[in-house]
């Protein structure tokens, strides 16, 4: 069906490609973008702010979200900041550098030019957003304040307080509300996109159930956006919002889009461990701690002394051990993985045994207890409300914990996915982390792909469509919506003895266990045996109380999680075909003797993009590789020695 | 550990709510409020019942979506901290504790505990942004704002959306969360053109939502899990006052 | 706004009142003085009495409008409410606020009208040719069921300025973060000064430190 996958990279100097593009791509005319119908799917840092930007240039912008208010997308939880390459530090940053920090970060895995754009259009986003009114930090003398961040030896991270997330957020959303107010953007909160609608193979339009009557809907429009975040949920626990899910993504994969790379996992490595059976979340502590924490275990298994009783002589500040240059600031996969490996030695802290301590103790005594405070402090009051304990006398706890994806819908250099029309944008697409995001850059791709990409490539393929938006009496719209009924109907028929969220926890354990921080071949075997079996349990015996027309909790979840049901077995067969490891994914069978991830760059320096091939996981899905051409950096193994 | 909870049960708007007491055995004090909630629609479910209702998503306290009256107080004793950073440890072993929904006409409910809480957007659509295309903006360094007026700034616009103000208040007035968008941009240079405008239309919106009065009781401070100011709601008055004043005198 | 601007000039009336009525302190012929003078004002003290009386009015009607409309705003009452901060005090200004319109109403009957208490016709003039307030005022607070109720109405009113008093900065937004927490302190000082005050005169009377200056 589908041919070799063209990315459609521009021609020429990888620091030209992106002026380039803009300037020969079509555009579409003022008068003619009112004519144009689009609808964005999720309101978060990406759907919220191309739905704002969009509709400032004329489009009619229908915007979609399950949340009761935009205002609410997981967005709104990231901590700690967002890169630029403004260089205001003086320190020697540059767009190239941080490019190239950017694609070493994501161990040679992502595309040369999406990446150089992204470092190329970062500074725009901190403009864009001190003009909406986003209060980042400063300095005494009213100029922006950074700080730095894993992955990187240049201070090039803006922040505002550990809410940078939120500030972001909070700045596209009132953006949002002012094109509401305008009457250019159409907002349905509590709406969740349940299937996607192909009108002669292009994305003409979704389906939808709201969430507070349970009316199933069919919405049409010009080109369709998916900005719906990232499958971390997958595993149950993670740092994801509860309502955080694969569906509309995995959708569209069963519509014909490609998923990209869907074992590409982050594992961040400074959550808040695990404590009680019933636990639905996990807390992240914003990387930036580690700026000011030091990372250590004891030396000997099986300490179980409190940490002030040990003696510095026998903690093991394992990170500044393995990694002097970027010490306790290694990136988040060899933090987390080097977390993991002295917990598997026995020497983890805490009841559980997996943890390990992140020490403020130094840096209270080199800057005072009210800097650590001025910094950090919602972040130590966070963890003092989990766990009961102050961190300014004790060390923190921190564990890894699933938090981000850089897998997703398989894209174009223009964020189109192979089904034209279908543009997906943020943490929904694949384009930019390759198999590893550093920190402080996911709020940096949002936006770039909101404000300051999408907006320039959308036309490129509205150009040719005027006039061809379907009307939602057309009989695939018909057809859609019986299937999305027959669906709801059927899970609500099934009444049988487990609860929804029974099945995910176990899905959940079994994917941490078999293909989380570290994964090896007969482990994701035994995973793909599993994940069938229990997706075929949860068909007999999963009970969704109450019924469809109405609000009902449990019917959104059941949804949800009976794709991941799916979604987990598609990660499984990347995880197992990806015969290396490569950031955020280890293949235990592949490192180097001292343990680091051991890239095979001649058989994978590739794209994988999975086409499913119908009828649930009967048939396997079917692999397209678009080949990494590197034409400026050089494939390194990755050092922060 | 043991507990006697009073939930608010309502099928839906139409039909008349009720109390009804369930118990939550088994509990670890590490527990969160709302973990605690889905051990008991678990076994709900599983019992054949309909589980209860209520809203939640980030569950570390920044997305402002859970939405809950714990024995009489919003977001429950533990302030100031939104719902889902509430514990068990909090609580005495064997304790009886109400649970009930958000309560002002303005947040009308939908099921349960669960309350539309989209009158709070629509306060923010009436004027609380600064107009600023994508594109347009100047180089961020080239106004500095002093570091006092971008903490102010970062304090007010820490508000998290929750409605924990309008729910507390004696009177049901969301004057907290107005405030704090209000002040928020008029502590920045970039808000000073629409100040004016954007506090009048604001406070327009939010009378005619339905909130009501503040009486300055400052439930709404102590509540709120964002550590919001009442002393914002003096800026608000004062920021409302010359906006009028400037409104009556043309400009 | 409307409420405070009204309600610091009724404060403002409070505090002349209660400076005027400490006079009696200084024996008969100070308070007597006081009250020749306020009624040689003629015109203007009715001028002065209007203007208060529509102030009280005024204050009173957006009061109830205001408190009408924070009702309507809650339909559904909590079965259970707890208030963290929000004091008695400042949870019931309109109640507090009608029982001291009624005790305003008896106060004017009891000893500006002077319906209430038939020994006041039995009064004479003073020495002076005055009418002898001191005096009225005594045989007025002798009466211990009358200075119990002026000690409740008072009370009430203290209550209501309590929180009354650091309100008005708040309403005007003529407060900030620092000025709060003290303006609430002093509003709470100066309300319960206002009460020693005025208290003082019918505790004094039925202490027998003050006497009537005339028998009946």
């Amino acid at each position: 069906m589908i041919g070799s996958l063209d990315s459609k990279i521009p021609s020429g100097p990888l620091a030209e490609k992106w002026t380039n593009h803009k300037d020969h791509s079509r555009l579409v005319a003022p008068n003619n973008r009112r004519k144009f119908e689009i609808i964005v799917v999720g309101s978060g840092l990406a759907g919220g702010s191309t739905a704002a930007t969009l509709g400032e240039l004329g489009y009619n912008v229908k915007c979609f979200c399950y949340q009761d208010s935009p205002r609410r997308a997981h967005s709104i939880a990231a901590q700690g900041g967002i890169n630029a390459a403004k260089n205001y530090q003086n320190d020697g940053d540059s767009v190239f550098r941080l490019f190239y920090d950017t694609i070493k970060g994501g161990d040679f895995r992502s595309r040369e030019a999406n990446v150089y754009r992204l470092a190329e259009v970062s500074n725009l986003i901190i403009d864009q957003c001190v003009e909406q009114g986003v209060p980042f930090a400063r300095e005494y003398g009213g100029l922006l304040a950074n700080r730095s961040f894993g992955g990187a030896q240049v201070s090039r991270t803006f922040y505002a307080r550990g809410q940078t997330g939120q500030q972001l957020l909070l700045g596209a959303y009132q953006a949002l509300c002012r094109q509401i107010d305008a009457g250019t953007v159409e907002m349905f909160p509590q709406t969740e996109m349940l299937d996607l609608v192909l009108i002669d193979g292009h994305a003409k339009g979704i389906i939808t159930r709201n969430l507070v009557t349970g009316k199933i809907e069919a919405h049409s429009g010009d080109a369709v956006v998916l900005a719906t975040g990232g499958y971390g949920n997958v595993f149950y626990l993670s740092t994801n919002a509860r309502g955080c899910n694969v569906t509309a993504t995995y959708r569209a994969y069963k519509k014909g889009a490609l998923f990209a790379n869907p074992c590409y996992t982050q594992i961040h490595p400074t959550c808040i461990p695990v404590t009680g059976q019933n636990q639905s979340k996990l807390t992240l502590m914003s990387e930036s701690l580690r700026n000011d924490g030091r990372v250590w275990v004891p030396k000997k298994p099986g300490d179980t002394r409190a940490p002030n009783q040990i003696p510095e002589a026998e903690r093991d500040y394992y990170l500044e051990r393995k990694y002097p240059s970027f010490g306790n600031l290694a990136p988040r996969d060899i933090s987390s993985r080097s977390a993991k490996e002295v917990c598997d030695e026995g020497r983890g802290v805490g009841e559980s045994g997996r943890g390990v301590y992140l020490d403020f103790a130094d840096a209270i005594a080199r800057l005072g207890a009210n800097t650590i405070c001025e910094r950090y402090g919602n972040l130590f009051d966070i963890y003092e409300k989990i766990t009961g304990e102050n961190a300014y006398e004790r060390p923190m706890r921190i564990y890894p914990a699933v938090h981000y994806t850089m897998g997703g819908l398989w894209v174009d250099y223009n964020l189109m996915s192979n089904v034209p029309g279908l543009h997906v944008i943020g943490e929904a697409n694949f384009s930019d982390h390759g198999a590893n995001r550093l920190g402080a850059s996911a709020l940096m791709q949002g936006l770039a792909d909101g404000y300051f990409v999408l907006p320039y490539t959308l036309p490129g393929y509205l150009a040719g469509q005027i006039g061809k938006r379907p009307a939602t009496d057309r009989p695939e719209f018909r057809q859609a919506l019986d299937e999305v009924d027959a669906r709801t109907k059927k899970l609500l028929s099934i009444n049988g003895k487990r609860s929804v969220d029974s099945f995910h926890r176990e899905l959940g354990l079994l994917l941490w266990d078999k293909c989380g921080m570290a994964r090896n071949a007969a482990g994701l075997r035994e995973a793909l045996a599993r994940i069938p079996q229990l997706r075929e349990e949860f068909w007999r015996d999963v009970r969704v109380p109450g019924d469809g027309e109405e609000f009902n909790q449990s019917l959104e979840r059941a949804g949800r999680v009976a794709d991941f049901l799916e979604f987990g077995e598609l990660m499984c067969i990347d995880a197992l075909t990806r015969d290396e490891s490569c950031g955020g994914h280890f293949r235990e069978e592949h490192q180097t003797p001292d343990g680091e991830a051991l890239r095979d760059d001649e058989n994978f320096a590739d794209v994988f993009a999975w086409e499913y091939q119908g009828n649930g996981s009967a048939a396997a899905p079917k692999l397209h590789r678009e080949p990494l051409v590197f034409e400026t950096v050089q494939l390194t193994q990755r050092s922060y020695k | 550990m043991k507990f006697k909870l009073k939930v608010w049960r309502q099928k839906d708007p139409k039909t008349k709510g009720k109390l009804v007491t369930y118990e939550a055995s088994d509990v670890s004090p590490n527990t969160s409020f709302l973990e605690m909630l889905d051990a008991v629609n678990e076994r709900l479910v599983l019992g054949g019942e309909e589980p209860i209702a209520f809203d939640s998503d980030c569950r570390e306290g920044i997305c402002g979506t859970c939405s809950l009256t714990i024995n009489g107080e919003a977001h429950g004793p533990d302030h100031p901290g939104a719902a889902c950073e509430l514990y068990m440890r909090r609580f005495k072993d064997g304790a009886t504790i109400v649970v009930e929904p958000f309560r002002a006409k303005p947040f009308p409910l939908i099921k349960d505990l669960v309350v539309d809480r989209r009158a709070l957007d629509r306060i923010v659509q009436a004027g609380g942004f600064v107009a600023a295309r994508a594109g347009s903006a100047p180089e961020a360094n080239s106004t500095p704002i002093p570091k006092q007026n971008a903490d102010r700034a970062m304090e007010a616009a820490a508000c998290i959306g929750c409605g924990a103000c309008a729910a507390a208040c004696p009177n049901a007035s969301a004057m907290l969360f107005t405030a704090a968008k209000v002040s928020h941009l008029a502590f920045l240079p970039q808000g000073q053109p629409e100040r004016t405008r954007r506090v009048l239309k604001m406070v327009t919106a939010m009378d005619g939502e339905g909130f009501g009065n503040c009486t300055n009781t400052y439930e709404c401070e102590a509540v709120c899990p964002a550590k919001i100011s009442a002393s914002l709601i003096a800026k608000l008055n004062r920021e409302y006052a010359v906006a009028s004043l400037r409104q009556e005198a043309g400009d | 706004m409307i409420v405070a601007v009204t309600g610091v000039v009724l404060i403002a009336f409070v505090i002349g009142h209660l400076l005027g009525n400490l006079q009696i302190f200084l024996g008969p012929d100070w308070v007597n003085s006081y009250a020749e003078h306020l009624r040689a004002l003629g015109p203007l003290l009715w001028i002065i009495r209007a203007f208060l009386l529509v102030n009280l009015l005024v204050h009173i009607f957006f009061t109830i409008s205001l408190a009408i409309e924070n009702r309507r705003a809650r339909p559904v009452h909590y079965t259970k409410k707890d208030y963290v901060k929000a004091t008695f005090a400042s949870r019931s200004m309109a109640l507090s606020g009608l029982i001291v319109l009624a005790f305003i109403l008896y106060h004017l009957a009891h000893f500006t009208v002077r319906v209430t208490d038939p020994r006041f016709l039995l009064l004479k003039a003073d020495p002076l040719n005055r009418y002898d307030v001191y005096s009225m005022m005594v045989y007025g607070f002798q009466n211990p069921y009358a200075s119990a109720f002026y000690v409740i109405g008072l009370f009430l009113l203290t209550l209501h300025l309590t929180h009354g008093t650091s309100s008005f900065f708040q309403s005007l937004g003529l407060n900030d973060q620092k000025l709060t927490p003290r303006l609430a302190a002093a509003g709470r000082i100066l309300a319960w000064l206002i009460f020693v005050g005025y208290t003082s005169i019918p505790v004094a009377v039925l202490l027998h430190l003050l006497k009537p200056a005339q028998q009946l």
